[in-house]
């Protein structure tokens, strides 16, 4: 792992993204891919299936490795990182599939994303003494604010596998927040949601931004809710960019109208 | 003299300040407040309020649920002279602004974001509302409406005139009188616009007294506050009696974890509506369907073990060592774990009103050691008219007149009460005052019922839909369908019951079958049917439904003014009575005429002498669809009971005797 080294950028660009190729074998998931988060901002990434959306986050997170480019946060540059570095950085992301304790309670999954906060070691945890006890408590006050913010206090105690998906993926979302993130990285918030858990979701995103001042990144298909809540969309197609700017441009955009509808 | 809420209040306060008065579990941890943090919060509220000019008299609107601080609010309205209105919480804003236009209300506490949307939505309609405080502010940083406030700050404006003023909060309490109006209810009111029930300190003081001399209620009970705090139910539970007995509240934590902070408080005293009881029942049964074998045996065994003896372990009625015993051996097994489960451990009085509650379900309850008993009151009464006493439960009557009530039953069969908890005046309505209460103090209920045997007022029905029978045997005895159709509807078979019988010469009715009930049992009994009609018009299924209608005929036999009231014939629907065909109203209630109207040709059947009716009726499906179904329809007779229910003069006559 290289050590990060501090770059001169605008204070305004939380992340940016340069000259991303990502390739497995001979096949192109990134091809060229540039473009920057500006602080505070809720920027999505949108494109058919397999255009190379999740790759992208995964890049971010430090989940994959860029064959080339680099990733540029908080003034930080990296050709390559990993996930537990970007998580100390501040970037938290949620699932597509969901990735939680299933057999762990609502209020334990949510303690696991404190994690990286933790200080005190594992046997003093073990036997909840001094310290790591009131460390503890002080963890739980944040995850108990989280989940009266996400309103799942009657969960608290549920298994995660009882809970109906469009909750499971609220529980996601407050364990990604547990961790105080700078910026949050949501893998298709709302998949497999009704209309009224979407637009419960699409609050939730828009408290986020306001309460906790969390840049997000939106990985979503549901067109309505990418143009209502996003500031600026990037189009992918085929691992290549073919659209960037605000909801209104990219909806009149002929090369992201060829991407969705096909060739007429 | 402690004769006004405030003034009970600062006696708590100074006789045992550190005990605990409120709970309120917050970020998943119980929070106390003492009797003193009350006082300290109420105080500053009031005097926050009182720097922003609000008068003596004036109306104080409360839109939220059960929050400390709410609370708090209706206390600092109180010490101040000013009349807090509490509003139901889920009203939709229109709702709101005849209470807030009516006494051109100023001031507003709103719980949250959502209540002071509601009621900055009545801007458009009425300009007088000046102040809002909000207690929670989650979601109200970008309101920049000058009207708009939060708590907090009319607090901290408070908590800064009394540092100038140190006994305003007392001094104000002291200039009180136990006659003045302590707060206006609004009931719904089915018909044309609500009105605002007038109650002084004295009348709901002394209510809460009575209650709580009947039930022996000490500053030790647990009382979870979960009811909208609008409802005079919830207020006379967690706010009359609570400053009267001194006990806790607890208001949990959000309106979906009323279960869960149930288990966790184990209240001591308890209010519940039926339907609630009922949720519990069916929880219970469902996850029992899901126990292993040997659980469901032990369930079984000892459930069916206490229908048998719980009861009369409860009215303290003698039962045998050896049935005590085996009771002993499921309270540990079976009893105590569900009541446990359902948070009902520690209850030591339960009670459940508003609506008929049926035999099984309450039966239920008390036969696995719980209190439960049923309570007669209204908004204008402040609840407490009738009470059962702990060993003279029943289902369907709802107790003895408690201490300074007087009951009389006029000759409309309509109950009148007379008691220090009268309402003083329906809010600027006199002519709807003068409706009710009469010139002797008579509080005219709208109630049809009688006094039974053992002295139990028993309810029967609205006075409007009370009617009398018209010829025959019984001519002139009371006939009370609604009385009729719950005791139907109390089977799991019947889902639907209409009754007629004013001004006949017999009781008849229509039965509507349950699908899913009735299905099931003709399932286990392997008959075929090919759908609802089919169902409903089998032999079998008329057979069941005979049973529980001779059943029922056998319980009015036991009531000397209801023996005329048994069904003498009755007959069942093909088809389901339905809201969308008007049939029934929103609300699930059967709209009696429009049924006789419709069903005419059936009605005719019924008072004739014909064993049989073709029937044919047009149905609107669910799409929009319209569809025709038609049946032969078999009119049954059920046997009718002698008085008193002597079982051994029935007399049965069945059509084809009748009709040869």
């Amino acid at each position: 792992m290289t050590q990060p080294e501090v770059t001169q950028n605008l204070p305004s660009t939380l992340l940016s993204v340069d000259n991303i190729n990502l390739r497995f074998g001979g096949v192109y998931a990134l091809k060229d891919v540039s473009f920057d988060v500006k602080e505070g901002e809720i920027r999505s990434i949108i494109g058919p299936n397999g255009a190379g959306k999740s790759s992208m986050l995964n890049c971010i997170n430090g989940v994959y490795t860029p064959s080339s480019g680099s990733i540029t946060f908080k003034g930080h540059t990296f050709d390559h990182t990993g996930p537990r570095v970007m998580a100390q950085l501040g970037i938290a992301r949620t699932f597509q599939n969901l990735a939680l304790f299933k057999g762990m309670t609502v209020l334990e999954n949510l303690m696991t994303g404190r994690n990286q906060k933790i200080k005190s070691n594992l046997f003093l945890q073990a036997i909840r003494v001094g310290a790591a006890l009131s460390e503890e408590i002080a963890h739980r006050q944040v995850v108990e604010e989280i989940i009266d913010f996400l309103e799942i206090q009657a969960y608290r105690k549920s298994l995660v596998h009882q809970l109906p998906y469009g909750l499971q993926k609220r529980v996601d979302l407050g364990r990604a927040l547990a961790m105080e993130p700078d910026l949050l990285l949501l893998d298709e918030p709302m998949a497999g949601m009704n209309m009224e858990e979407k637009q419960d979701m699409c609050r939730f995103i828009l408290d986020i931004r306001e309460n906790y001042g969390a840049t997000i990144v939106l990985i979503e298909h549901d067109m309505g809710v990418v143009m209502d809540i996003s500031d600026r969309v990037v189009v992918l197609d085929y691992g290549r960019k073919i659209g960037d700017g605000l909801p209104s441009e990219v909806r009149k955009n002929e090369d992201v109208i060829r991407a969705y509808l096909g060739n007429s | 003299m402690s004769n006004t809420f405030p003034s009970l209040l600062l006696s708590h306060a100074s006789s045992r300040g550190q005990a605990t008065a409120l709970r309120e579990k917050d970020y998943g941890i119980w929070k106390s407040y003492s009797w003193t943090d009350v006082v300290n919060l109420s105080s500053k509220i009031a005097a926050g309020l009182h720097c922003q000019g609000i008068q003596k008299g004036e109306q104080l609107i409360i839109v939220g649920n059960n929050r400390p601080r709410l609370y708090a609010c209706l206390l600092a309205a109180q010490s101040l002279g000013v009349i807090p209105v509490p509003l139901y919480s889920d009203a939709v804003s229109a709702e709101y602004l005849f209470p807030i236009q009516n006494a051109s209300v100023r001031f507003c506490i709103a719980e949250d974001q959502e209540q002071v949307d509601k009621l900055l939505d009545l801007e458009v309609s009425y300009s007088g509302l000046k102040h809002i405080y909000f207690d929670d502010p989650r979601g109200l940083g970008n309101y920049h409406n000058e009207k708009v406030c939060s708590l907090d700050s009319l607090i901290f404006s408070g908590d800064s005139f009394l540092q100038t003023q140190p006994d305003f909060f007392q001094s104000s309490i002291a200039s009180l009188n136990a006659q003045d109006t302590a707060a206006i209810f609004y009931t719904s009111g089915t018909t044309g616009v609500p009105k605002g029930v007038v109650h002084t300190h004295q009348s709901l003081i002394d209510r809460a007294k009575a209650g709580q001399t009947f039930d022996r209620l000490s500053e030790k009970e647990e009382v979870l506050a979960y009811l909208p705090l609008a409802w005079i139910g919830q207020n006379i539970f967690s706010y009359a009696q609570w400053l009267v007995c001194g006990y806790t509240v607890n208001c949990p934590e959000s309106s979906e974890t009323i279960s869960i902070d149930m288990r966790e408080i184990g209240p001591t005293y308890y209010f519940a509506p039926p339907r609630i009881f009922e949720s519990m029942l069916t929880s219970i049964t469902i996850k029992m369907e899901d126990a292993n074998a040997l659980k469901r045996k032990l369930y079984s065994y000892f459930i069916h073990f206490a229908a048998r003896v719980g009861q009369s372990i409860m009215n303290a009625q003698p039962v045998s060592l050896k049935d005590r015993l085996i009771y002993g051996i499921g309270d540990l097994c079976v009893y105590g774990p569900l009541r446990n489960i359902l948070g009902l451990s520690r209850v030591r009085v339960a009670y459940t009103a508003g609506e008929a509650i049926g035999p099984d379900l309450f039966n239920f309850f008390r036969s696995i050691g719980v209190n439960l008993k049923q309570l007669y009151g209204s908004t204008e009464t402040a609840v407490f008219v009738c009470l059962q006493p702990d060993s003279q439960a029943k289902s369907d009557t709802v107790g003895i007149a408690c201490a300074g009530v007087e009951l009389q039953i006029n000759e409309q069969g309509e109950v009148l009460v007379r008691s220090p908890g009268l309402f003083k005046e329906y809010y600027k309505n006199q002519e709807a005052s003068t409706e009710v209460l009469d010139a002797e103090g008579w509080y005219h209920t709208r109630d049809a019922g009688f006094i039974d045997a053992q002295g139990h007022l028993k309810i029967i029905d609205r006075v409007k839909d009370v009617g009398r029978i018209g010829a025959g045997q019984f001519k002139g005895a009371l006939f009370a369908p609604k009385y009729i159709e719950n005791k139907l509807k109390f089977f799991p078979f019947v889902k639907e019951a209409v009754a007629f019988g004013d001004a006949r010469q017999s009781v008849c009715c229509f039965i509507n079958i349950d699908f899913e009930a009735v299905g099931n049992w003709a399932e286990r009994r392997s008959l075929a049917y090919a759908g609802y009609t089919d169902l409903s018009q089998l032999e079998q299924v008329r057979e069941l439904v005979l049973s529980c209608v001779e059943k029922v005929n056998f319980d009015l036999s036991q009531d000397t003014s209801l023996t005329g009231s048994q069904i003498s014939r009755f007959l069942i629907l093909p088809k389901e009575l339905d809201a969308d065909e008007g049939e029934l109203t929103r609300t699930n209630k059967v709209r009696r005429n429009f049924i006789a109207e419709k069903y005419a040709l059936l009605v005719h059947a019924l008072y004739s002498e014909l064993s049989e009716q073709f029937f044919e009726t047009q149905v609107k499906f669910e799409d929009g669809q319209v569809g025709r179904v038609s049946a032969l329809l078999k009119i049954t007779d059920a046997c009718l009971y002698p008085p008193q229910g002597r079982t051994t003069e029935i007399t049965r006559t069945t059509a084809s005797a009748q009709a040869s």
